[in-house]
């Protein structure tokens, strides 16, 4: 189904910032195309993000929006869903923003299962300063900080958030946009926390130093090399060596913490009575 | 404790008693994380903000604590969080970012030994400048400086007025002794204290200017999910809100901020003096030190020295006016206090060259003792 997504749009601001070809807005409409499916209240829609190029997308929204600080999306967005747990509380932050500098507020907001919904737009770069190599740039790519290679591995998000207690895991590229929305949504109704990695083409910076072609390329390669779950469960560490796994990784059901926390609220409420 | 029928005596430590007034000053949620000598503040709103439907939260470190605070008040929630010390050096960048975007929370700061982990967690004065100017670039603060228990409830429900009043972040600064140290205070009635709450818009969503500001200089703050959708961002922002680079739009802005703290600056000063009518030599301190002083003040009164002292409970906006007027009739300031000279700076700024300023200085982890107050009032 066809969602238009005009109406969550602050259309007073375009042109946007973003690069043209850049995989931010394929991203962002992937996300407002889910919202729309769900047909969520905009008042009931709270915005966070941190630093960033990604990060300059709640500006674009009508919802609640806050442009934080640089890696603190999570735990502003914390804050806004203890004290309002009936707001869909949505963070939108770059690969740096939220595996590097950021790293704990993710991991901490996915153990206290935080009914958040994260989407990390991992273009395994960082864009806003010009193309530093970030936690997720794969080992052997340039970057302006790279100019022999990266030598460092760089992370698996997605495991990583399922092992800290995350109740929604998923990972699709700027090549599965429709896919991409699927999860987005899946993700918004999760009770707990969810996150969706959304691999996407920063053609300035990470596809001009590696030499990725164009926008429209970088996207082929993304559809080229990526490998579904249900296949990479076949496929040993070497054929998977380069590849991209897309998929729904994780569902669970732990509690989800402001629910939690609404239950000592009566408990203590009960003491003081006594 | 037994009180006096119908009053609320009690003897209550310093963090205690912030807790406590925390609560009736209408706070709702607190974020924080442990570290001494401010534990006990989180402790306690652990317990009692669940008893009144607040939400309290330990996070992962205190830049995630300020944020979780700023976070919880753009929902509307009254916010606080407490530290020490180093962690009062994490939370820097965002008490910027509430500074910038005018979100109302309060910080409180029970200080200890610098830098770094120091002597802990041994007590000092010595951040006095970093409540002022710990975040980068140019911005608006307050902060408040109790030097007894009954003060820490009075400032403590200051603190939330003025922060909301203004929506400023608020600092409480308090000295370990004060923090740590019990004392008898009277809680008022809850109808007896004053609450002021942060100016809401008076009209409908689609005529909402998130950052117009009245006279006042503050503008009116909707609580997110209350039908106002508007955007807050750490870029310089026009009246919408939304980011601007225009340079005449950065230099109202700023000026502005400044604007609104300066226009409040009369009904936010608190000071207390003692003898300063007719003083020659006027000590000028807060905190703890504030109390060594009154006694040496006494003490040399005794002695036949017209001695007095002045009492700064609000140090930023720094009273220079006041300073400056007592500068003007006084033979010399002594500034005392715990570091190598903060305050001292301030006061030279505001005497302006019309009384002798000498500093009285001390370091090593143990308050100034009213006989050394006397001592460098004989001295001078
Ligand atoms: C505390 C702090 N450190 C560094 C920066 C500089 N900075 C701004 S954006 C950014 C990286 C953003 O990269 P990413 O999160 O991947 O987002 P992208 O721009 O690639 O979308 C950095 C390092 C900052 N703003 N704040
Ligand atoms: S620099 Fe890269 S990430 Fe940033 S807008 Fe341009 S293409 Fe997108
Ligand atoms: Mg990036």
């Amino acid at each position: 189904m066809a969602v238009p997504v005009d109406n969550y749009l602050r259309n007073q601001f375009m042109p946007h910032m973003w690069c043209p070809g850049c995989g931010h807005g394929i991203v962002l409409g992937a996300v407002l195309r889910a919202i729309g499916r769900l047909d969520l209240p905009k008042d009931e829609v709270c915005i966070v993000s941190g630093i960033g190029c990604a990060s300059r997308a709640p500006g674009y929204l009508d919802f609640n929006t806050v442009h934080t600080t640089h890696g603190r999306a999570l735990a502003f967005a914390t804050g806004i869903k203890l004290a309002r747990p009936d707001l869909h509380v949505i963070v939108l932050t770059g690969d740096g923003d939220a595996s590097a500098i950021g790293g704990n507020h993710l991991i901490h907001a996915a153990r206290r299962n935080m009914g958040i919904t994260t989407v990390m737009f991992n273009n395994s770069i960082y864009g806003m300063t010009n193309g530093q190599y970030s936690p997720m740039t794969p080992k052997g790519r340039y970057a302006s900080t790279a100019p022999y290679g990266n030598v460092e591995r760089n992370f698996d998000m997605c495991e990583l958030v399922k092992a800290a207690g995350g109740n929604y895991v998923a990972r699709a590229t700027t090549a599965h946009a429709r896919q991409l929305s699927n999860y987005v949504e899946h993700a918004i109704q999760t009770q707990g926390f969810a996150f969706v990695e959304a691999v996407t083409q920063c053609p300035t910076y990470f596809g001009r130093r590696n030499k990725m072609g164009t926008p429209v390329d970088m996207i082929e390669w993304f559809r080229k090399n990526s490998v579904n779950a249900a296949a990479a469960a076949k496929l040993g560490p070497e054929e998977l060596d380069g590849k991209i796994v897309v998929g729904e990784f994780y569902r669970g059901d732990a509690p989800e913490y402001t629910q939690v926390y609404e239950e000592v609220i009566k408990r203590a409420k009960e003491a003081a009575a006594r | 404790m037994p009180g006096r029928k119908g009053r609320d005596l009690r003897l209550l430590q310093g963090n205690e008693c912030c807790a406590e007034a925390a609560i009736l000053a209408g706070c709702t949620f607190f974020a924080g994380y442990p570290i001494t000598p401010s534990t006990e503040i989180a402790e306690i709103l652990s317990e009692k903000l669940p008893q009144v439907g607040g939400h309290f939260i330990q996070m992962e470190d205190e830049i995630a604590s300020i944020a979780a605070v700023i976070g919880a008040s753009l929902t509307g929630a009254k916010s606080m969080t407490a530290t020490s010390g180093p962690g009062f050096s994490l939370k820097q960048e965002n008490i910027g970012f509430a500074s910038f975007t005018e979100i109302p929370c309060v910080i409180v700061n029970v200080q200890r030994t610098g830098p770094s982990t120091g002597l802990p967690t041994a007590p000092a004065q010595a951040d006095l400048m970093q409540a002022r100017w710990g975040t980068h670039g140019d911005h608006p603060i307050v902060a408040l400086y109790p030097s007894t228990v009954p003060e820490v409830f009075d400032l403590t429900v200051k603190a939330f007025n003025i922060s909301e009043r203004l929506r400023v972040p608020v600092i409480l600064l308090m000295d370990e002794v004060v923090g740590h140290m019990r004392e008898k205070v009277e809680i008022p009635h809850v109808s007896d204290i004053e609450i002021i709450n942060r100016p809401r818009p008076d009209v409908p969503p689609e005529k909402y200017l998130p950052y117009a500001a009245g006279p006042d200089g503050v503008p009116p703050m909707a609580p997110f999910g209350t039908g106002y959708r508007w955007h807050v961002t750490g870029l310089y922002h026009d009246e919408t809100g939304f980011p601007t680079t225009a340079a005449p739009n950065a230099d109202r802005q700023m000026k502005r901020l400044y604007a609104k703290i300066e226009s409040a600056a009369e009904e936010i000063t608190f000071t207390s003096e003692e003898s300063l009518d007719d003083a020659e030599i006027v000590v000028v301190a807060c905190g703890i030190t504030a109390r060594s002083a009154r006694r040496g003040v006494r003490l040399a009164r005794e002695r036949g020295i017209k001695a007095g002292m002045l009492q700064l409970k609000t140090i930023w906006p720094f009273p220079y006016g006041i300073i400056g007027d007592i500068a003007g009739r006084v033979e010399k300031i002594i500034v005392a206090e715990m570091n190598m000279g903060q305050l001292i700076g301030e006061v030279e700024r505001a005497a302006c060259g019309k009384c002798e300023v000498v500093g009285y200085s001390r370091v090593d982890g143990e308050p100034i003792a009213p006989a050394e107050i006397v001592a460098k009032i004989e001295e001078v």
